[in-house]
Formats: structure tokens, C-alpha cells, sequence
């Protein structure tokens, strides 16, 4: 694939690096003069400098002919015009775009923008992940579905242990998926499988319906 | 009219007084208070220290209410995004959106913005004053 690469700071970066690794055909677009050297003497020649917001210079690295932007600068409004222009001027088939300002996902996803990357939420998502207290954890966002995956944990304590799936009163969007059992194994589950302590259920279910799905879950 | 200002420049801090002063209610925003200078003395409007590509400082300079948004700020890019809030999330009526990059300025147009690009304007003026038959200079006074 053709990658165009709009910011070459860290994420830039650490991002170039692993997509070249994959065999795809980077260009990486950087307005600092220093940065871009830097790229260039790293990684070869891949670094042009420039403003990725700049239709002439979108055109000169040939955004037309690109497969992917992905618009990673520190600065949310850039990544959304560099991904907009990409879009409707260069007819690029994916944008991504980094943003720092958790509220402006919904804002970005309004005005086109295919997927988007937050920091923020990613960096929360992990330590949600490291709290062992935490009786819901995000997996994964299924975005253009309005679906999430996620995982609730079972205690010892909840009085849903030893009950089977068809007593529960789940939210009728949420499906469980898998049990993961203390033991590590992973069961697909019927609704005759029964709740053991320590479970870890993996279920598809909607952001509206996270609480009731925990409440099912654990019996609260 | 009630107007969100957002950028209080030379071109911003002056909008702010001509509108005001035609009795319009004005909401002028900047992320550098020091910007405020630029505003007349005796500006009755509101000034408002913040970043206008922020829903809730938007929401606090009383966009959900305004009749007519205006960004120039220096940034094309924070002038999109903000108009493109103002229009597509608050649904502001009236928007109009500075861009000083003209091929910028084509493709958001052809989006819905309705946006002014000085740069063409401004050369456009330049050229036709320069192009217009003007005196001509006066003969070199001849070397003997």
C-alpha cells in the first residue's frame, strides 16, 4: 500500500517505522526542517518537507494515487483539514487522524473523518485494563456499528456465580461472546453454561448498555 | 443580531467594535488575553479567554444562541474547524471562515463553509490598482 504520513514527531515516528517493516511504500510529510533530515538520514529517503495541509503539496507527493493519510501532528484542527482535503480533494479511500482532545472524537466522525485515534482514551483503556478492581474493561470500539467489545470480570463474591447464562437478565443488545475461566481456558458459551468465580466475559454489547450488562453480570 | 467573534485580532478586535457600535450583541474569544488590546475603548461586548475549537468554551461564549459566527484567527486550519463546529454541530445560521490558502478556501466553499480567502482578494485589489492607467512618470531629464 501507499501510505502518506502527515507529522513525523514520535508518533510519526514509531508509526513510519512499523508500517515500512510491513513492506508498504511511506512518504512521510514534515514542516520542520530539522525533523526531516533526521527521518531522512534514519530511515531513507521517505521524508519530504512540507505542510501536509497544503493542497499543492498533497498533490506533489501524490495523494491521489495514496491508499491511506494517516494524520498524526500534535495539533487536532490540522489532522482534521489535512484528512478532510485528503478526502474530497484527493479521494483518498481511508483517513485517519490522531486526536489529543478526547471531545472531538464525535466531531471528527461528524465531518468524515473514517476512523480516529485517541490518545487519551487509549492510554485510559490501559490502565482500566492494569486496575484489577475495574469490573469493565473497553477491548475494542466496533465503530461504524455503534458496538463495543468488552470484558467483566466475575467475582468470587457475586451472587451470579453458579447460575447459568439463561437465569441472567442481560440487555438484549449484548451477546456474551466467550468465558475465559480461571484455569485460562477459553469456552464459547450455550445458555446452559454456568457462572464460575474469577470468569472473564468477553461480550458485544452498546455503550447505552454497559451499566445494565455489568449489573446482570455481577448480580448488583 | 448576537455574534461569536472567535480570534481578536486587528481584523477580529475591529469587526467586534463596528458590529457593536451598530448595536449588535458581540462575543469576542482568544486564547491570549493580551489580544484584548486590540478592542476599542469602551467595548461594551463580552471578551472570553479561551480556545474556540473547544465545544465548551463554544458553548460558554453562547454559541447555542448566536445568530452568526465568525473565525479569524491566524490558523486556516482553527478557523475550519471551529466554523465547521459552529455549522455542523450548533448549527449556527450565519458562519463565515477565514482562509488565507485560496485552494483551501475553493474546497471548503464546495463543503458549505462560506469562507473569505484576503489573499485573493487582496491581490486582485493590488492588481487592479497597479494595471489602472495612472500618470505616467516623468521623463528622465535627458544626460547631456
Amino acid at each position: 500500500m501507499y501510505i502518506i504520513v502527515v507529522g513525523g514527531g514520535r508518533v510519526g515516528y514509531y508509526l513510519t517505522k512499523a508500517l515500512l517493516a510491513e513492506g508498504h511504500e511511506v512518504l512521510v510529510l514534515e514542516r520542520s526542517a530539522a525533523i526531516c533530515e533526521a527521518l531522512n538520514e534514519e530511515l531513507g529517503s521517505i521524508c519530504i518537507r512540507g505542510d501536509g495541509c497544503e493542497t499543492t503539496t498533497l498533490s506533489e507527493v501524490g495523494t491521489g494515487r495514496s491508499d491511506m493519510l494517516i494524520a498524526v501532528t500534535g495539533d487536532d484542527e490540522d489532522n482534521l483539514v489535512t484528512c478532510q482535503v485528503a478526502k474530497h480533494l484527493f479521494h483518498v479511500p481511508r483517513t485517519i487522524a490522531r486526536i489529543r482532545n478526547p471531545k472531538n472524537e464525535d466531531i471528527f466522525k461528524k465531518l468524515g473523518i473514517d476512523v480516529t485515534i485517541n490518545n487519551t482514551n487509549i492510554i485510559l483503556e490501559n490502565i482500566e485494563e492494569e486496575v484489577p478492581t475495574h469490573s469493565l474493561t473497553h477491548l475494542h470500539d466496533i465503530r461504524d456499528k455503534g458496538l463495543e467489545l468488552v470484558q467483566v470480570r466475575i467475582p468470587e463474591s457475586a451472587n451470579t456465580v453458579g447460575k447459568m447464562i439463561k437465569q441472567l437478565e442481560l440487555p438484549k443488545d449484548s451477546v456474551l461472546s466467550l468465558i475465559i475461566r480461571k484455569s485460562r481456558r477459553p469456552i464459547v458459551p450455550s445458555s446452559n453454561t454456568f457462572l464460575q468465580a474469577e470468569d472473564q466475559v468477553i461480550v458485544v454489547t452498546s455503550h447505552e448498555s454497559e451499566d445494565e450488562l455489568r449489573a446482570a453480570l455481577r448480580g448488583e | 443580531m448576537k455574534v461569536v467573534i472567535m480570534g481578536c485580532g486587528r481584523v477580529g478586535g475591529r469587526l467586534a467594535g463596528l458590529l457593536e457600535s451598530d448595536g449588535h450583541e458581540v462575543t469576542i474569544l482568544d486564547n491570549d488575553s493580551y489580544s484584548f488590546r486590540r478592542l476599542p475603548p469602551g467595548f461594551r461586548g463580552t471578551a472570553l479567554l479561551g480556545n474556540g475549537i473547544d465545544l465548551d468554551v463554544l458553548r460558554r461564549a453562547g454559541i447555542e444562541e448566536a445568530d452568526a459566527f465568525v473565525a479569524v484567527t491566524q490558523g486556516d486550519n482553527r478557523n475550519v474547524m471551529s466554523c465547521q463546529i459552529a455549522k455542523h454541530i450548533f448549527n449556527v445560521p450565519r458562519v463565515v471562515c477565514r482562509i488565507y490558502d485560496p485552494l483551501r478556501r475553493d474546497l471548503f466553499e464546495d463543503l458549505g463553509l462560506e469562507a473569505i480567502s484576503p489573499t485573493t482578494i487582496f491581490a486582485q485589489i493590488l492588481r487592479e490598482k497597479l494595471e489602472a492607467p495612472e500618470p505616467q512618470r516623468e521623463a528622465p531629464a535627458e544626460e547631456s
